[in-house]
């Protein structure tokens, strides 16, 4: 079986959000940017299916700016196979939507024919949690969402989703679309052998026009504000105090 | 030099970095509270270092490891140097002397040191002998084909986990016109083996947890199988294999100094007095500006020594460079960044003392200040006839 990957270039998770001026989007103008932290994950439950024998190649794919093939270096650096890499925008600021992205997804898995997409839930830039599901309606095929459990059984897979109320299990058949949680596993760090290698494994380089897929945003960004500043907290002396701050707050 | 660095290395120098910054911090306050490394800890660092195959990676292919390029080396290093010193000492890197092991002292230092199974340390120091190495008084004689070591070494890093010695005694004297010059040897001797004592040191102000060990050799006898190199020839060993590593010191104060300023940068960026951040005083912002300045510089001087070493161009004087300048820029930037900090940067609640602690002994150790002025500047006058 062939896994699919599909990795985000995304803001780093440590770096400070700053608001541009105009209100337009986020400033990513020499800014630390690092894959999406769920598709690590995606990536990592992808190469222990390889080595449970479960899985035979690992393909990473990713959809963006020419320099996510950084991303598609530290994924094959963690270990997998091969990368593809589809030049959708020349602004680092030009995001692409999530039904372009499934768009040009499905046109890479009709040439891949994969039996399982492992994809992050959602990317922590606009944390749209959509493509997964929306390559799942393109393509016809099963989904299983937020999962914190995989296994892979012949023709189907017994997924654990993290839901509202606690754990809920499925079985989907295959070939699946499953969208990865925090719970998964913990991803690896690369091994030195594996960034070595990284350089020599094949990364193909295509472009959004090569799948004939339209990347022009539909949707209109009205604007974008900083989180409001929490407010300071106050100490308190005793329980009983702390009781009573609470009542009036009206939380108790 | 040409400049940037490949997509391999960045990523190299990213593993590290964040190795170091899940693995190395969360221990970091317990060692400095306890100045000890627990064992598990230490061997937890070591066997993931293994498995990720980073351990050894100064050491070439040919003896299974990575084969780092002094630069790449040096990024592994710098990275590092964020990190204590006490735990990254278990992401193993053995010293590269070891690579003159010819016979089976392949088999009983060399392989086991490079796959993490033995730990070794250098001794050259004595408490008569430092900038001086030639003053060294601890020495070997000859007795019924054997060598017999007598005398004491101190301030030896790591000896406290080392599982052999890599030793420079004396072994004889030649009159020059110049007046006595000793001979120097290279040995390596093994911990319990008789006459040879491995104890605790003095208490340092630096890296706590990162122990330096008194060595006391008393009629130790050990065959000519544990001479490393030629007898006789402990400066050739030395000018080989230590030339390269003396530019660890420039590679870890930049990392450290990097560390350090990005706490200063935050704090200059959320304290407030006088109703806004410091930062916006021109008094802060422009020491934010000279810290920078100052690491990049460090940075880019260390890396381009490395970068001579792997061009195997003369770098003497360069690696002696970028000791000076990083190991001082070090000790600039941890004092600036307290001062931003104010009164709080002196607290053990910030790491701020720490790490203005620990950037006093990288001007002292692997040659001191002064030391490397004198290999730049005799570098240059020399050539001169001066
Ligand atoms: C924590 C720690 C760990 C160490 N680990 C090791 C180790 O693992 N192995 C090892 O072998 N050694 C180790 N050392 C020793 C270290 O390399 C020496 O401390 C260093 O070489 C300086 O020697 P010294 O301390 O005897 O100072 P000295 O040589 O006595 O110097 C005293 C002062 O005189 C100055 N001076 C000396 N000669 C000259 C000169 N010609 N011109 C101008 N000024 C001069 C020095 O710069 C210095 O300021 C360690 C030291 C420390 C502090
Ligand atoms: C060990 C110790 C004992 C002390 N004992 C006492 C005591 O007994 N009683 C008492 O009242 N206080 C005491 N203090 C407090 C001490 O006086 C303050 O630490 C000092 O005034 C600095 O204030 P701060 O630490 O809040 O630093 P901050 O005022 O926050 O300063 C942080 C940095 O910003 C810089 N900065 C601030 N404003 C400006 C500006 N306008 N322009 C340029 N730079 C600026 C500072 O120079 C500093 O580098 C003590 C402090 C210490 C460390």
């Amino acid at each position: 079986m062939k896994v699919l990957v599909p990795v985000k270039r995304v803001i780093d998770y440590n770096v400070k959000v700053r608001v541009k001026a105009d209100g337009s989007g986020v400033d990513l103008a020499n800014v630390k940017m690092s894959m999406n932290p769920f598709d690590e994950i995606a990536v990592e439950e992808a190469i222990r299916l390889k080595e449970a024998g479960k899985a035979e190649e690992v393909v990473a794919v990713s959809i963006g700016v020419k320099q996510a093939q950084e991303t598609l270096r530290t994924a094959l650096a963690m270990g997998a196979d091969r990368a593809i890499l589809v030049v959708a925008a020349d602004d680092v600021h030009q995001d692409i939507e999530p039904l372009a992205v499934a768009k040009i997804l499905k046109a890479v898995i009709d040439e891949e024919q994969p039996g399982l997409v492992l994809a992050g839930k959602q990317a922590i830039d606009n944390d749209m949690n959509a493509t997964g599901q929306m390559l799942s309606a393109l393509l016809g095929w099963s989904q299983a969402t937020f999962a914190s459990k995989l296994d892979i059984e012949g023709d189907h897979a017994v997924v654990t989703r993290e839901v509202d109320g606690g754990l809920q299990t499925i079985k989907v058949t295959m070939p699946t679309i499953v969208t990865v949680d925090l719970r998964l596993n913990e991803p690896r760090y690369a091994s030195l052998p594996n960034i070595m290698k990284a350089k020599k494994k094949p990364l193909d380089e295509k472009t959004a026009a090569d799948y004939g897929v339209d990347v022009t945003p539909r949707l209109e960004v009205v604007k974008t504000e900083e989180p409001a500043a929490r407010e300071a907290g106050i100490k308190v002396g005793s329980v009983d105090e702390l009781v009573e701050k609470l009542k009036e707050a009206g939380a108790v | 030099m040409q400049y940037g660095l490949t997509e391999e290395q960045e990523m190299i120098a990213a593993t590290v970095r964040s190795f170091v910054e899940n693995e190395i911090y969360p221990h970091e306050e317990l060692v400095e509270r306890t100045g000890e490394v627990p064992r598990e800890i230490a061997d937890e660092i070591k066997r993931k270092t293994i498995e990720l195959g980073f351990y050894a990676c100064n050491f070439p292919e040919s003896v299974g490891c990575a084969g780092l390029s002094h630069l790449e080396f040096a990024l592994v290093e710098r990275e590092l140097g964020r990190g204590s010193m006490a735990l990254n000492h278990f992401f193993g890197r053995p010293q590269n002397i070891l690579m003159a092991c010819e016979g089976e002292q392949v088999e009983r230092y060399l392989m086991p040191a490079v796959r993490g199974e033995r730990m070794d340390a250098l001794a050259m120091t004595e408490p008569g002998a430092g900038s001086d190495v030639r003053g060294m008084k601890c020495s070997a004689r000859r007795d019924s084909g054997d060598w017999v070591i007598n005398g004491t070494k101190h301030f030896i890093s790591g000896a406290d986990h080392a599982d052999f010695l890599i030793v420079f005694v004396a072994t004889g004297e030649d009159q020059t016109p110049r007046g006595p010059k000793k001979r120097i040897t290279c040995f390596l001797v093994d911990r319990g083996h008789p006459g040879f004592t491995i104890r605790d040191g003095y208490k340092s102000v630096s890296h706590r947890g990162y122990k330096n060990m008194i060595l006391e050799f008393d009629d130790c006898r050990v065959p000519d199988a544990q001479v490393l190199g030629e007898v006789d020839g402990g400066f050739e060993v030395m000018n080989t294999w230590l030339y390269a590593t003396r530019i660890t010191v420039a590679t870890m104060s930049v990392g450290r100094a990097r560390r350090v300023f990005d706490y200063a940068l935050s704090y200059a960026a959320e304290r407030e007095q006088f109703g806004q951040k410091i930062g916006k005083f021109q008094g802060v912002s422009f020491q934010i500006a000279d810290m920078i300045t100052e690491i990049d510089a460090g940075d880019l001087l260390t890396l381009a020594a490395a970068d001579r070493l792997d061009k195997g161009l003369p770098a003497n004087r360069e690696i002696a460079s970028a000791k000076l300048y990083a190991s001082e820029m070090l000790a600039r930037v941890t004092d600036a960044a307290i001062q931003i900090h104010g009164g709080m940067g002196l607290m053990d609640d910030y790491p701020l003392e720490r790490f203005w602690r620990d950037a006093r002994v990288e001007r002292i150790w692997d040659g001191t200040s002064e030391i490397q002025r004198h290999i730049i500047s005799r570098d240059l006058l020399r050539a001169l006839g001066a």
